[in-house]
This record gives structure tokens, sequence and C-alpha cells, in this order.
């Protein structure tokens, strides 16, 4: 499978060049379409311009990092696609790529793709979580020459992504309720990704065959295959995303009666281990924690398998992984051992507070809400924080008081402390002895984490 | 004080209508209950129900996307059990989506007008764009005062003469005409403040509950993070 740039296809429009809608990247970038006449001194033109973009974007991604105003990634991305708007379909050229999306696990899952693809050959990512154009611009500039690329993808970004370029593999995670004064609704995201399948029709399309969400952006694909490891969340998943009906309590063989139905399974994840489609099966022990980071594994290995990546090195590479950009890194804070986990949502918080059940250490929660969290915090309702009764618990963030009046409901005693270091110092864990969990949203996270990679 | 049976909170269609931690709300109500010695049941009614059951003392119904609210909309009109427990004094909340099912019609985003349940006098109309943000009013209903929480729709709404506002708008876009937000109508309130509404706004929650239980509930004394998150959020919205 070739990747092939759909815009060089277009070089002989017929009409004007069409106005392309603004993209709603966050760096304001706007697209335009090279016009027929002058084609070709406007491709040497163009040439040229690749190589000052590229050069230009290096250039500012260096001098980010050495004024240590962060790693680079984005800005460097983001001067080169002022030069060069046509950069992305230029760097993908003879490269073979997997773009990661869906609600939760995308920075994880494309760590664990871009380890796997390493037992093929050089690949990058944009792992830090910079999942928009810009962002994979950068990513693709570190390395030009290297054969695979792994690249996280914000969900409502895929569209612009498969309007560029055909990637050779598609993940698609899982789709629930995240950010929706931000993001919209999930009936929204759920079209905007079956029309970004609609424009990949060569891709190989890996999708989670428990997430009915999924199940219907997918469906209709030519290439899918299927992964199967259980679904935790299930309150957006209810109802047919297709045509509303109930579909209940989901359970192994689903069906609709607009005619949806939960696809079988090519690979099967549960505590035991994977299921491949040859029927072959394999223990699955990981460094990172849960049934969530087995799932994840599992996507991972059904997209090197896809790209003939044998499956046996494909692991030995994602074993090696032991945290992913701070996610389940375990770490020393105010003379505490403390794990990072982070949890941005209803399902993700789910799936973390699984995590934490299996011990019993005291617990930050912190909870921010500026624009990338989303400035509506409703959602802390929607997650059962009642299972937490009897813990030690320290409640922080700029939403601190909307997750203590949360707790205070939930009868789980708690404490608020104005920030992390404050609450690693607090009555309730500063006396511990203990590990600490912190469990912390997006922007929280970011901040937790840039502050770790200063020390 | 009814000691031996429970108020049941109904917690309705929440797979259709249930977007925004409008599970919160009956979690509040049931809380506030318990806190002061009654018994609370919430019952949740999914829509693969039969039908609503009508012996419920309070109604709750969240947000949720335009095909969903049409699809509520025919659940609940199916036996009429909501009039009939409107009829018997039940007490009746909707939020948001809640809000324009409970009304007399919506028009929703493609356009379409769809008749609602006509339980309170309001009408819902699409918007230039999405109302986004924090939301502050104040009500003049008996002790209720100042209101907050955050506000996403895309609906603007009027509120007919059979029906009052909730409250005036402080901060934000609630109803869009006339600076008013949400309605009330005997014992059915409906807004579209969210975070939940109940759990920033005690005296909202307390109101309802003195109406289904019967009479006058003792005060709870007021827990400081709660003080403090009404004064945050109100200076929040500005």
């Amino acid at each position: 499978m070739t990747n092939t740039t759909r815009r060089s296809e277009r070089s002989q429009p017929t009409g004007p060049p069409p106005q392309e809608a603004p993209s709603p990247s966050e760096s304001g970038q706007r697209w335009r379409v090279v016009s027929a006449r002058g084609a070709r001194r406007a491709d040497v033109l163009s040439r040229v311009r690749t190589g000052t973009a590229l050069a230009a974007g290096r250039l500012a991604t260096s001098a980010s990092r050495s004024l240590r105003l962060g790693s680079g990634g984005i800005i460097g991305g983001r001067v080169a696609l002022a030069l060069q708007p046509d950069l992305l379909t230029r760097l993908v050229v003879d490269k073979r790529i997997v773009v990661i999306t869906g609600t939760n696990g995308k920075t994880t899952t494309t760590h664990m793709v871009a380890q796997a693809l390493r037992a093929g050959g050089a690949s990058v990512s944009n792992a830090t979580g910079a999942n928009m154009l810009d962002g994979h611009v950068a990513a693709l500039m570190a390395e030009p020459r290297a054969p695979y690329a792994a690249l996280e993808v914000d969900e409502l970004h895929l569209a612009q992504l498969t309007d560029r370029f055909q990637p050779s593999v598609i993940l698609l995670l899982n789709l629930s309720r995240d950010q929706l004064d931000r993001v919209g609704e999930i009936r929204s995201v759920e079209a905007s990704l079956r029309r970004a399948l609609r424009q990949a029709p060569g891709a190989r399309v890996v999708a989670n065959a428990d997430d009915p969400n999924i199940v219907s952006v997918a469906a209709d694909h030519p290439h899918v295959t299927w992964v199967s490891g259980g679904c935790r969340w299930k309150h957006d998943a209810l109802n047919c995303p297709r045509c509303g009906a109930f579909l209940g309590e989901l359970d192994e063989a689903w069906e609709c009666v607009c005619g949806l139905r939960r696809p079988n399974a090519d690979w099967k994840v549960d505590v035991g281990g994977l299921t491949a489609p040859d029927g072959t099966s394999e223990r699955l022990s990981l460094p990172l924690p849960g049934q969530v980071n087995r799932v994840n594994a599992t996507f991972a290995l059904a997209a090197t398998t896809a790209l003939d990546i044998p499956r046996t090195e494909a692991l030995d590479h994602i074993r090696r992984l032991r945290d992913a950009s701070g996610r389940y890194e375990h770490t020393s804070m105010a003379g505490h051992d403390v794990r990072l986990l982070l949890a941005k949502n209803p399902a993700s918080w789910l799936e973390m507070l699984d995590l934490v059940a299996e011990n019993d250490r005291p617990l930050i929660l912190v909870v921010n809400s500026r624009q990338a969290d989303g400035h509506d915090v409703s959602w802390l309702w929607d997650i059962e924080f009642e299972r937490l009764v009897g813990r030690n618990v320290v409640v922080t963030g700029e939403r601190a008081l909307d997750l203590a009046v949360r707790l205070r409901y939930a009868e789980v005693k708690c404490e608020i402390a104005t920030n992390v270091q404050r609450a690693l110092h607090s009555v309730t864990i500063g006396s511990s002895a203990d590990s600490v969990e912190i469990i912390a949203n997006y922007t929280a996270f970011r901040d937790l984490f840039a502050k770790r990679q200063q020390h | 004080m009814i000691e031996d049976s429970a108020i049941r909170i109904a917690l309705v269609v929440p797979d259709l209508l249930g977007t925004y931690g409008d599970r919160g709300n009956a979690l509040v109500l049931a809380q506030r209950l318990r806190w002061r010695g009654y018994r609370a049941e919430i019952v949740t009614v999914l829509s693969s129900a039969e039908t609503l059951p009508d012996s419920c003392d309070i109604y709750l119904l969240g947000g949720g996307e335009d095909v969903a609210q049409q699809a509520a909309v025919n659940f609940l009109a199916r036996g009429d059990a909501l009039r009939r427990a409107v009829d018997a004094g039940a007490v009746v909340f909707g939020v948001c989506g809640g809000l324009q099912v409970l009304g007399t019609s919506f028009t929703t985003g493609d356009g379409a007008t769809q008749h609602g349940l006509g339980l309170i006098d309001i009408s819902t109309a699409p918007g230039p764009n999405r109302a986004i943000g924090e939301l502050s009013t104040r009500s003049e209903e008996d002790g209720l005062g100042l209101l907050t929480g955050f506000e996403n729709h895309l609906g603007r709404s009027t509120v007919g003469p059979a029906a009052r506002p909730l409250g005036r708008v402080l901060h934000g876009i609630g109803n869009g005409s006339e600076d008013t937000e949400g309605a009330v109508s005997g014992r059915v309130v409906c807004t579209y403040l969210h975070g939940p509404a109940l759990a920033r706004n005690p005296a909202l929650a307390d109101t309802m509950l003195s109406w289904a239980v019967g009479e006058s509930l003792p005060e709870l004394a007021p827990f400081p993070e709660l003080t403090e998150l009404r004064t945050e959020r109100a200076r929040a919205a500005g």
C-alpha cells in the first residue's frame, strides 16, 4: 500500500480552483489550491518553497527549544506550513503512515505504534500530543527519510488529513463524551469521522468492534480489521448512533433494528491475553497497567501486522514502553513516590478509577477547565466517585471546588489544596509514607508533566 | 415527615437526555433528602421501558442531541404518564433539551418544527449561534435569588403567557429573549442552566424538594465548598 497525495491528483482542475474552507486548526492556517495556469512553474517554485519552509521550520523548532519555550514541535510546523501550505502532502510521499484517533488512548497508542513500527525501520511520531496539522508537519519534518510514521490525530481533524493524503492504516479507538463545549456532541464527531473514512478508501481501518459509535463510523469501509477488548463506559452507546433505537447493555452480539450490528472481532483481548486473526494466542503482560493498555497494544499490533511487521518483534518493542508522555509514569515529587495518571472525561476517569481501585494509596485529583479541557465540568457528575469512599483524597486545580462539591455528595471526605505541591504537603498526604496516585485532567496533567521534565 | 415511603425521583430517559452530567441533579436531590432523614429512591427509566411510571414524586429530564430529543418526545407522549403525574402534583425539572421537550414546540437545527409535550408554555427556535458559557441569573421566585450554571445550546426560547421566567439573565444568553431564563409554571420548572443546576444552586433543589415532600424542610448546614463555589462561579460569569 502506498500513500497517494490527493492534491497532486487534482493538478488539472477544469473550472476555477475550489475555495477551500479555512482550516479550524489552532494555527488559523488557510489552505489553497494551486491553479492550473502556470502549474509547472508553480511546481518548481513550490519545491524551492518546500525546501525553504523545512529549513525555516527547523530553525523555529531549534530556536524555540534553545529559548526553552517548549519542545518546539508546533511552532516549527506552523512556520513551515505558513511558507508552504502544501507541505504535509509532500512530506508523506513514500511513507507508510498510521494515524490514530479516538476520544481516549490516542497518545499512548501512538507511542506504542511508533515503538512497534521501529521493528520495521525508523519511525517518527507526534506522540507529544500535538495532534493537528502543524503538529503532524513538525513530526514528519523531524526525520523526513523515516519509512514509517505514527500520527495522533484529533477526532475532528481526521477528515482534514484524509482530504490531503491516504494513510496506510487508520486506528479508530473509541468515541465518548468529551469537551462538549469545544468538540460538540458525539453525533457530529461520528459524522465527521465517517466522512474522513470515505476519503480514504485505500486505507486499512483498524476499529473497535465493541463501541457502537466506532462501528457506525467504520462499518461501510471496504477494509476493516475489528478489535474487541470490551467497552467499560457504556453511557454514550446505549442508543444506536445511526437511528437512535435503544441498544441496551451491550453484549457480545448486539444488533440494531436499522441493521447496524456488532461485527465479528478479528483481534480479541482480555486479561488472559490476545487472540490474533490467525487464531494464535499470546499472553500480554505490559509495563503499562490495565485492560485499557492491553487494548491499546492490540490496536498497535493490528496496525503493524497490516504493514507486515512480525508480531513478536513489534510486541517486543511495545513492551519497552514504561510511560507515554508521562501517562502512568512513576516519579518522585516532594519526597513521595507518585504515579501520574491522565483522566479527562467520564470514560477515561472510569478506567483510571479501576486502576487506583487496585490499591489504597492516597489520591490527588486535579481538574482544570481551560479551552483544551472544555470550560464545562458538568461531566464530573457522570463519574462514580462514590467508589472512593474511605480513601484519603486531596483535590486541587482550577475546579477544585466543583470536585469538592461532587465528592461531598458522594460522601467522600476530601481536603482542598491550592496546587499539587501544596497537596503533596497537605495533612492528608504529608504524613503518609505511601506512594501517591495523582489523577489529573488534560491541561493539569500537561502542566505536571512539563514541571517534571524541568527537573 | 413521611417516614415509611420513599420520595421517588425519576431520572427520565438518561440514555437520550443525559449528555451534560444531568444525572447529578438526581444525586443531589436524593442526598439532600437523605441528609434530612427522608428516604429517597432514584428510579432510572431508560427509553427501552414500556412506559414512564406515573407514580414518582419528581421527574428529571436532561439535555440531548436533536435526534435523541425527538425520540424522547415520542417515548414520553406514549401513554401520557408525565401529564398524569403533573396533574397529580408531581414536580418536573427539565434542563436544556429537557426544557425544549417539556415546552409547546421546538424547531431543531435542520429546520423541522416538532411538538413538545406542552407541559409548560415555552417554545424554542434555533438562534444565530450556540450559546456556550457561564450563565448567571437572578430569580424572583421565593428564596431562589442568584442562580448560576453553564449553558450550551442553539435554541432560543420564548416564555408564553401561561408561564413565567425562572430568572432574569445577569450574564450569558439564557432563553435569548427579553433577558429571560428558563420558565416556571406550577411545579414544572425548566432552565438552560447545567453544571448540574441543582449542584450549583441548592436553594432551587430545596424548593422542589419541599414541593415533593409537601412541607417546608429543615435547613441543612451549608457546606463551605459549595458557598465558595457559588461565589467563584458568579465571578466567573462576570
